[in-house]
C-alpha cells in the first residue's frame, strides 16, 4: 500500500520536475511557429494559426520587418557553427587522447602540473584572455580566421577530454595492457587495440560534451571574427534588429541550433550509458 | 622450455628507499616447476613483472636460456603470465580472450581451436568458453587468466596465484592436471602462492621469500627437513615448528620458558655446541611422539619429557594436541586418535633428528637433529 503511493508519489515529482525543465523548451518550440503578434499577445495563448514563416525567412536568408527586408546569413553561421565545433573536436582528440593516456600512466616531472594549468584555462574568464589575445591575432592574420577561432577553441575542448578521458584511462587496469604485450606487441599496437577501445565509452563522452561547449560558445567568435566565421550563437544578434527583435526568427533559429546536438547526444547515448556502468570492466 | 636464471637481483620502486626484492639469485632448470612461496607483500609479484619485463630491473641480471633480458621489451622476451588480477579483456568472449597470443603467430585456425579446446577442457572451462569475461566468477576469470598463459608456448611461465580463488575439491583436482600438462610439456614455470600444500604438490623446488630477501631455494624436503633458518623453519610446516629458546649446559640443553626460567632438558652430546651459550631449537609437531607414563623406557637415546595435556582436538584425520611442560607450549600431531584427556599426564618421546638447531642471534641452522 505505501510502496504504491510512494511510486506514484515519484511519478507525480518527476512529471513535475520534468515540466520545470521541458516546459521553456516546449515553448520555445512553439514560439518557432508563431508570428511577432501571437507571440506578443497578451496574455498568451496556446491556440494560434501555426506558419512555417519563420524557417522560410531563416533558410532563404531574407527577413522582411516592419521597417524594411534584411538580409541575414543565418545558414552560414550554422554552417559555420558545425565546422568550427567539429574541427576543434577532432583536434582535441588526437592531441587530448594520448596526452591523457600518458597523464594516466606515466609519472612524470611536472606531469600534474601540467594538466592543471590545462584544467585552469577554464577558471579564468575568457574576457581576460580574449583582449590580448585579438592583439595577437591581427598581427598574425589570424583574426577572422577557421584556423585561429579552432585554435582558441582548444581553451575549451582540450581541458575537458583530457581530464574526462584521463580517468577512464586510469579505471583500465595496466595490467590488460600488459598482457597484451607480453603476446609480442609493441606500445604503439597495445595503446590503438587495447587503451583506446577500453576507454572508448570516455571518448565519445568527452568528445560529446566538448562538442556541445564549443557549439554553445559565443564569446569567442563575437571578438575573434567576423560574420564570416561566426557560429550560430553569434548569428543570432542579427534578429536583433532596428525595428525592434523577432521572437519568432529567434525561436526558430534556437531549434535549428538544438539539432545537431540533440541528434548527436541520441547516437552516443549508447557510449553514454556504457560510459556510466565502465566500473563492471575493472578488475 | 628454457632455463631461468636470476642473478643477485634487486628492486627498488621509485620514491622507496627499501628494496622490496633484495639480491635474489635463482637458477631454474629447463623443464623445472618451483613456487615462490612467502607472506604477502615480500616481493613476489614485483619478482614475476621484472622476469616478464613490467618493472626495470635495479641491479643484478635476469637470463633465459644464455640470453641477457634485462632490457628486452616485454614482447621480446617470450614469457608467458597469469595476472594475479586476471587481466582478461573484457570485449572479447572467453575463447578469444585465451586465442588471442596464438591468433598473433601464424598458427593455423584448427590448430587454435584444438589448443584452446585442449587447455578449456584441462581447466573444466568448456561451457564458458562463449561467455564474456565480466560474466564469470571470480574463480572462472583465474582459469581463463591461467588458461591464456598456459596454451602459449613460451620459454617460461609465472603464474602469480593462480588457483587463489578456487574452491579445494577443483583446487586439488586442477593442480594435478596442470602438473601433467607442465610435465608433459617440459614447461621452466614460476607458481607463486601462498599455499604450501599447493607449492609442495606443483613444484620440484621451492623458494621461500621474506622481506624482499630469499630465505632458501630447495625441494620440499629440504625445507621440511633443513630449514636454512628460523624464517623458514616457523613458515613452513602446519602447524609450524614448535620453537624456544635453550641454554647450553654440559651434555644437555636447557629449554627455557618465556619468562627465561627453565622449563625442560634435552640430552646431548657433552661438547657438541661448545663455544655457544644459548640457542634456539626448532621441534616440529609431527614428529613428536605421544605416550602413557611409564612406557618411556622404549626411547632409547631419544628425549623423554613428561607434559600435561592442556588442548586434544580430534581434526578427523589426525590428532592436534596441546602439551604444558613447565612453562612451555608444545603442540603435537599425531596420525592417530590420541585418548589421553585434558589434564591428564604423558611423557613425550623426541626423536633426535627431529631436533632442530639454529643459532640464536643470525637465526641460521647450527645443526638438523643431534648427533647420537
Ligand atoms: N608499483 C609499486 N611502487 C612502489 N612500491 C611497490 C610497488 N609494487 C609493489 N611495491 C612494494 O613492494 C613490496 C613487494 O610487493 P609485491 O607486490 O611484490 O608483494 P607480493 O609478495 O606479491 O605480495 P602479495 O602476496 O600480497 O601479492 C611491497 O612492500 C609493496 O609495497
Ligand atoms: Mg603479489
Amino acid at each position: 500500500m505505501s510502496s504504491q503511493l510512494l511510486r506514484a508519489l515519484r511519478i507525480v515529482l518527476m512529471v513535475m520536475v520534468g515540466l520545470f525543465f521541458l516546459f521553456p523548451l516546449l515553448w520555445v518550440v512553439l514560439m518557432s511557429f508563431m508570428t511577432n503578434v501571437d507571440i506578443l499577445r497578451s496574455p498568451p495563448s496556446p491556440f494560434f494559426v501555426p506558419t512555417l514563416r519563420n524557417y522560410l525567412a531563416l533558410i532563404s536568408g531574407h527577413l522582411s520587418t516592419s521597417s524594411g527586408n534584411v538580409q541575414i546569413d543565418y545558414m552560414h553561421n550554422l554552417l559555420n557553427s558545425v565546422i568550427l565545433s567539429v574541427c576543434s573536436v577532432v583536434v582535441s582528440l588526437i592531441l587530448g587522447v594520448p596526452a591523457a593516456y600518458a597523464f594516466a600512466r606515466y609519472k612524470f616531472r611536472g606531469g600534474e602540473d601540467m594538466a592543471f594549468t590545462l584544467l585552469s584555462f577554464r577558471f579564468a574568464p575568457p574576457l581576460l584572455v580574449l583582449l590580448p589575445l585579438l592583439g595577437y591575432f591581427q598581427t598574425l592574420h589570424l583574426y577572422d580566421t577557421y584556423f585561429g577561432l579552432v585554435w582558441v577553441y582548444q581553451l575549451i575542448t582540450l581541458p575537458l577530454v583530457l581530464w574526462i578521458v584521463r580517468g577512464y584511462f586510469e579505471d583500465v587496469s595496466e595490467d590488460i595492457e600488459l598482457a597484451y604485450r607480453l603476446d609480442g606487441h609493441g606500445w604503439l599496437a597495445t595503446f590503438f587495440k587495447i587503451s583506446i577501445p577500453l576507454a572508448r565509452p570516455g571518448i565519445a563522452a568527452a568528445g560529446l560534451l566538448s562538442f556541445i561547449f564549443a557549439w554553445n560558445n559565443f564569446i569567442f567568435a563575437l571578438i575573434l571574427g567576423s560574420s564570416d566565421v561566426q557560429p550560430v550563437t553569434v548569428g543570432a544578434l542579427a534578429f536583433i534588429t532596428a525595428s525592434g527583435i523577432e521572437y519568432g526568427q529567434i525561436a526558430a533559429a534556437l531549434v535549428l541550433s538544438v539539432i545537431p546536438t540533440l541528434v548527436l547526444a541520441i547516437f552516443t547515448q549508447r557510449y553514454l550509458v556504457e560510459g556510466l556502468s565502465l566500473g563492471a570492466i575493472k578488475g | 622450455m628454457s632455463t631461468l636464471t636470476l642473478t643477485d637481483v634487486s628492486k627498488v620502486y621509485p620514491g622507496s628507499s627499501e628494496r622490496s626484492v633484495d639480491d635474489v639469485s635463482m637458477a631454474i632448470k629447463d623443464g623445472e616447476i618451483i613456487a615462490l612461496l612467502g607472506s604477502s607483500g615480500c616481493g613476489k609479484t614485483s619478482t614475476l613483472r621484472m622476469v616478464a619485463g613490467f618493472e626495470s630491473v635495479t641491479s643484478g641480471t635476469i637470463r633465459i636460456g644464455d640470453t641477457v633480458i634485462n632490457r628486452l621489451k616485454p614482447s621480446e622476451r617470450n614469457v608467458a603470465m597469469a595476472f594475479e588480477g586476471y587481466a582478461l579483456y573484457p570485449p572479447l568472449k572467453v575463447r578469444d580472450n585465451i586465442a588471442f597470443s596464438l591468433l598473433r603467430g601464424r598458427t593455423a585456425k584448427a590448430e587454435i581451436d584444438r589448443r584452446v579446446k585442449a587447455v578449456s577442457d584441462m581447466l573444466e572451462l568448456g561451457p564458458m568458453l562463449e561467455k564474456f569475461p565480466p560474466n564469470l566468477s571470480g574463480g572462472q576469470q583465474q582459469r581463463v587468466s591461467l588458461a591464456r598463459a598456459l596454451v602459449r608456448d613460451a620459454s617460461a611461465y609465472l603464474l602469480d596465484e593462480p588457483m587463489s580463488q578456487l574452491e579445494p575439491q577443483l583446487r586439488a583436482l586442477l593442480r594435478a592436471r596442470i602438473k601433467d600438462h607442465m610435465t608433459l610439456h617440459r614447461m621452466t614455470t614460476v607458481i607463486v602462492t601462498h599455499d604450501q600444500t599447493e607449492a609442495i604438490a606443483l613444484s620440484d623446488r621451492v623458494a621461500v621469500m621474506d622481506k624482499g630477501l630469499l630465505q632458501q631455494f630447495g625441494t620440499p624436503e629440504d625445507l621440511r627437513e633443513r630449514p636454512a633458518n628460523l624464517f623458514v623453519a616457523s613458515f613452513i610446516g602446519e602447524p609450524p615448528m614448535n620453537l624456544y629458546t635453550a641454554e647450553v649446559g654440559g651434555g644437555e640443553l636447557v629449554v627455557l620458558d618465556e619468562r627465561g626460567t627453565p622449563a625442560f632438558r634435552i640430552p646431548c652430546q657433552p661438547g657438541e655446541f661448545a663455544g655457544r651459550r644459548r640457542l634456539s631449537i626448532g621441534i616440529r609437531p609431527h614428529r613428536v611422539h605421544l605416550g602413557a607414563p611409564g612406557n618411556g623406557a622404549a626411547g632409547g637415546s631419544d628425549a623423554l619429557i613428561p607434559g600435561e595435556v592442556l588442548s586434544n582436538h580430534w581434526l578427523g584425520d589426525h590428532s592436534h594436541a596441546g602439551i604444558g611442560i613447565g612453562g612451555c607450549f608444545l603442540i603435537a600431531v599425531a596420525d592417530r586418535h590420541v585418548e589421553a584427556g585434558v589434564g591428564s599426564q604423558v611423557v613425550l618421546r623426541i626423536p633426535r633428528d627431529a631436533i632442530h638447531i639454529f643459532d640464536d642471534e643470525t637465526g641460521l641452522a647450527v645443526a638438523h637433529g643431534l648427533s647420537a
